[in-house]
């Protein structure tokens, strides 16, 4: 159950590539145990303010603290890196590149455990068992290489890896959106699996609002780099307040369901997005 | 895209299941019969000087220029040798040249690209421009002129061109590093805190094999006709060292008096080791671009 | 081809009217039919079968979804009918468009039929010249086959960019296709495929990779042209409320066979295959969180791996009893549909609340 503990905060957050505003003054809080759905389209800044949570993407202006901590600016020492691996991790949305493919599910993960942990060969064959056997892959699998797993053996794969760091945040970026439905089920089920037996806080990236329903709390909704709506997923779902998250959710295709088109929006509106979503 | 299109390429499949026997196979019988004379040459260049049938260092100028017999099959060259037998002796200056060059170039090469590929920013700016300036030596003006400095020999022509290559090597790879750098598992490692240095070493560099392979395996080919230009101009291997070049050039005052065959012979080992090297490298090339996809 | 085909005169081509609806072959016969279609490829050194005994109907002006996972064999057959397989494939059984085989056709009878039967893709990008501009792509079809003059050719196609709502439509023919957004490019696909006015357009997943509302725009742009143009439909698509929401009739497919189809209204209330009424239940509900999601156990299968000697989908299925694994069920009609479960009938009715 999340507690008052505010496992993530991000105040003021803001990112610019040149004249692109990506990401303006974003502002929200996680609390430990808990799962936060960002969500929004192409261009809206998400996958940015996941990049830079995890360091991948240095902040223009404002705050990132993450398990009481200033994360700010890039890590300065290896050992700093190292330490914010422990605490925030990502899974990556496309199956077929987020694995290193000369690399066997085992090997991969026990090369994480070498890196944050100090455990002996007997202890790291101990935790690959148990990771592997926590996202589902039997040992035929955790032995295979990625070309020979299908996509969402290989998400639990990477799942498994980020899971190795032992983190206390972990980032979905549109994890199982590339995954055929009865697949996306059974991972879905996984994560929330996950979530009751190792009390990690999620991050879940997504378009897919019924995916966002369905595992997580609290949602913000992103349009152009701005947060426009946030609060209780349920809430925002069901009673949208913003405009844009009405289009939003008029816009999922259900039984007796007619599209309209819009009256027509100057060419701006359908630029391309920044160089990540 | 279909899964069943793209499980129907026939040729990756072979490579795919079988490890290099399976890289072997699916470069086709081309590439089976350059890999065959590669063996071949390679063997002969260790125990070339063993194998030969006749001394291939005693001139006997009484027998200078002799053709075919039953006994010598290639006849004799300028000095008297049985030519066989130089050939045989002769792999292995020809061969190890070449193997200098590529092992320089490539080391060098691989490192920059890998180090820039990761940094990118000003480091890869300045060091590409460097590159591009060496890019204007031909490899064989910077051999001349390393002998003129350092006197001639095969160490100081084959640094030369390994200097030379690298810059080659270093644009071919950076692609590739570039192509690696970009993926989201590296992402997933620097979010993790493994340094650069381990991703690069154990990530990048192995996943660039199958490419770097390829490389190699052409660069090959290329170093040996620049090492046996070298060698026929004089700056290369010195005789009496038995090597191709050199064969040709001091066989070829035999070509205008009607004896071409020990010019000939040299000649002809030298472009048939730097066929199969260009196709068997190209052939692995191929594959490394399927694979890559 | 039947009477009253437009290809014979060169069109004078002012704004389409009612009246120049779709040529309707005569005798009531439905606009594409397919019956008992098998198609091998060469797989790994062996022929595989990618579609098995597929058979599926499309009446004029009518929209038809075509819904599976992957290797559900969709894609396969929408380019075994737009005949685009891979070199080396065995294609058996039948497809009629317009009352003729088309399986054998080749040379100018091959463009002319694509002429009237259109593909649009997932990934524009893919399937566009970069070095072209949208001009030249989109009136090559008009000024090649058709004969229509080039100031002829770049009008219409300006005219159908605006009814697809790009505006500045002459300005963007002369763009390139990096100029523009995925969400432009797949309109620009669709008006390139309309320009012919075919009578069927193909649309493989064309807005799988379109963000959710862009994609309610694309259908609602291809919604409206239907109407205009009489345009029948095979929409396909992993995302069965996608399809039972905008076509009139779904089709499910798995394992290179098709398993039902349903008019769309009744899919989910009333499905006639347990793999249709799991995969709805799979799906998370966008009104109500569950406690975890009705996950099908396993993977899906792709064609190839398919045995032929039981249902595909019984090691997966919840009814499964030992008739399923005697045999592949035949395709059977019921309540206007088909299904390929040898227990529907008795199933019916249990299958959407077993999985509530």
């Amino acid at each position: 159950m999340p507690s008052d503990n505010i496992v993530l905060e991000v105040s003021g957050l803001r990112k610019e590539f040149g004249s692109l505003v990506a990401v303006d003054d974003v502002t929200f809080a996680i609390p430990s145990g808990g799962s936060l759905a960002i969500v929004g389209e192409s261009g809206s800044g998400k996958t940015t303010i996941a990049r830079m949570i995890v360091g991948l993407e240095r902040a223009t202006r404002g705050t990132i603290t993450a398990c009481g901590r200033d994360r700010s600016r890039p890590a300065r020492s290896a050992r700093d890196r190292r330490h914010r691996g422990r605490e925030v991790q990502i899974v990556f949305q496309d199956p077929y590149t987020s694995l290193d493919p000369r690399q066997t599910a085992e090997r991969a993960i026990d090369e994480i455990l070498r890196l944050h942990h100090g455990f002996d060969a007997d202890r790291r064959q101990a935790r690959i068992e148990q990771l592997t056997d926590l996202v589902g892959l039997d040992s035929r699998q955790a032995r295979a290489l990625p070309r020979a797993l299908s996509g969402g053996q290989r998400q639990r794969v990477a799942i498994a890896r980020a899971l190795a760091a032992e983190p206390q945040i972990l980032i979905l970026d549109e994890s199982v959106a590339a995954l055929d439905v009865s697949i996306q089920a059974q991972v879905l089920n996984l994560l929330a699996d996950i979530r009751d037996e190792t009390s990690v806080s999620y991050i879940l990236i997504s378009h897919d609002l019924a995916v966002v329903r369905q595992l997580t709390d609290e949602a913000i909704v992103m349009y152009r780099g701005q947060l426009v709506e946030q609060g209780p997923t349920a809430q925002v779902l069901d009673d949208p307040q913003h405009p844009y998250t009405q289009r939003l959710r008029a816009s999922v295709p259900r039984p007796g369901w007619k599209p309209t088109r819009r009256p027509q929006e100057s060419p701006r509106a359908e630029q391309k997005g920044g160089p990540h979503g | 895209m279909s899964t069943a299109i793209g499980m129907a390429s026939r040729r990756v499949q072979a490579r795919t299941r079988g490890g290099s026997l399976g890289l072997l196979r699916s470069t086709g019988i081309a590439g089976l019969v350059s890999a065959a004379v590669i063996a071949v040459a390679t063997v002969l260049a260790v125990f070339g000087p063993l194998v030969a049938p006749y001394n291939p260092d005693l001139p006997s100028l009484g027998q200078a220029f002799i053709g075919p017999t039953g006994a010598h099959i290639l006849g004799f060259d300028f000095e008297g040798r049985d030519v066989l037998s130089r050939l045989l002796a002769g792999a292995q200056s020809s061969m190890i040249g070449p193997l200098a060059v590529v092992a320089g170039a490539m080391a060098l090469g691989t490192l920059i690209a890998v180090v820039t590929a990761w940094r990118q920013g000003p480091v890869d700016t300045v060091v590409s421009s460097g590159l591009d300036i060496l890019f204007a030596f031909p490899g064989i003006l910077l051999a001349v002129l390393a002998a003129a400095i350092f006197g001639a020999g095969l160490t100081a022509a084959s640094v030369a061109l390994a200097i030379a290559y690298m810059p080659y090597v270093a644009r071919v790879l950076r692609g590739a590093a570039l192509r690696e750098r970009g993926q989201p598992y590296v992402a997933a490692l620097e979010v993790q805190g493994a340094s650069g240095t381990s991703i690069c070493l154990r990530h990048i560099i192995p996943n660039m094999l199958p490419l770097i392979v390829a490389q190699a395996t052409i660069m090959f080919g290329w170093a040996m006709v620049d090492l046996a230009a070298i060698s026929f101009l004089g700056l290369g291997v010195q005789p009496p060292t038995p090597n191709w070049g050199v064969m040709i050039s001091e066989n070829e005052p035999g070509i205008l008096q009607g004896y071409p065959l020990p010019a000939l012979a040299a000649g002809l080992c030298i472009v048939g080791v730097v066929i199969a090297f260009n196709v068997l490298g190209e052939r692995l090339f191929e594959q490394a671009q399927a694979a890559s996809r | 081809m039947s009477g009253g085909s437009r290809l014979n005169s060169l069109p004078d081509r002012g704004a389409p009217s009612e009246g120049q609806a779709v040529t309707v072959p005569a005798g009531g016969e439905p606009l594409l039919s397919v019956k008992n279609l098998t198609v091998l490829l060469p797989v790994e050194t062996r022929e595989r079968a990618v579609l098995r005994d597929v058979c599926l109907d499309i009446s004029a002006g009518e929209a038809v979804g075509l819904v599976g996972e992957s290797g559900s064999g969709k894609s396969m057959t929408a380019r075994a009918i737009d005949r685009l397989l891979p070199k080396g494939a065995q294609v058996q059984g039948q497809i009629r468009f317009a009352g003729s085989d088309v399986t054998g056709l080749a040379g100018s009878q091959l463009r002319a039929y694509r002429n009237r039967v259109a593909m649009i893709f997932q990934d524009p990008r893919a399937h566009v010249n970069p070095v072209r501009r949208i001009g030249d792509f989109m009136t090559e079809a008009l000024r090649t086959n058709l004969g229509v003059s080039g100031t002829d050719a770049s009008r219409q196609a300006a005219d159908m960019l605006s009814q697809v709502g790009i505006e500045d439509a002459q300005r963007r023919l002369h763009q390139y296709p990096h100029e523009l957004s995925g969400g432009m490019l797949q309109r620009v696909m669709i008006a390139a495929a309309l320009l012919t006015e075919p009578a069927l357009l193909l649309a493989d997943e064309p807005t799988t990779a379109l963000d959710v509302t862009t994609q309610a725009e694309v259908m609602a742009i291809l919604d409206e042209l239907r109407g205009r143009y009489g345009l029948a439909m095979l929409f396909i698509t992993h995302d069965l409320e996608l399809a039972a929401a905008i076509c009139d009739r779904t089709i499910v497919m798995y394992a290179g066979q098709v398993v039902e189809v349903r008019r769309s209204e009744l899919l989910h209330s009333d499905p006639l295959h347990p793999y249709t009424a799991a995969l709805a239940a799979a799906r998370p509900d966008i009104g109500q969180k569950a406690a975890r999601l009705r996950a099908i156990p396993g993977r899906p299968l792709s064609a190839f791996e398919a045995p032929a000697t039981e249902c595909a989908f019984a090691p997966r299925c919840r009814f499964a009893e030992d008739a399923c694994h005697e045999a592949v069920p035949p395709l059977t009609e019921l309540d206007g549909g088909l299904s390929r479960c040898v227990r529907v009938t008795e199933l019916r009715g249990q299958l959407e609340a077993a999985h509530a």
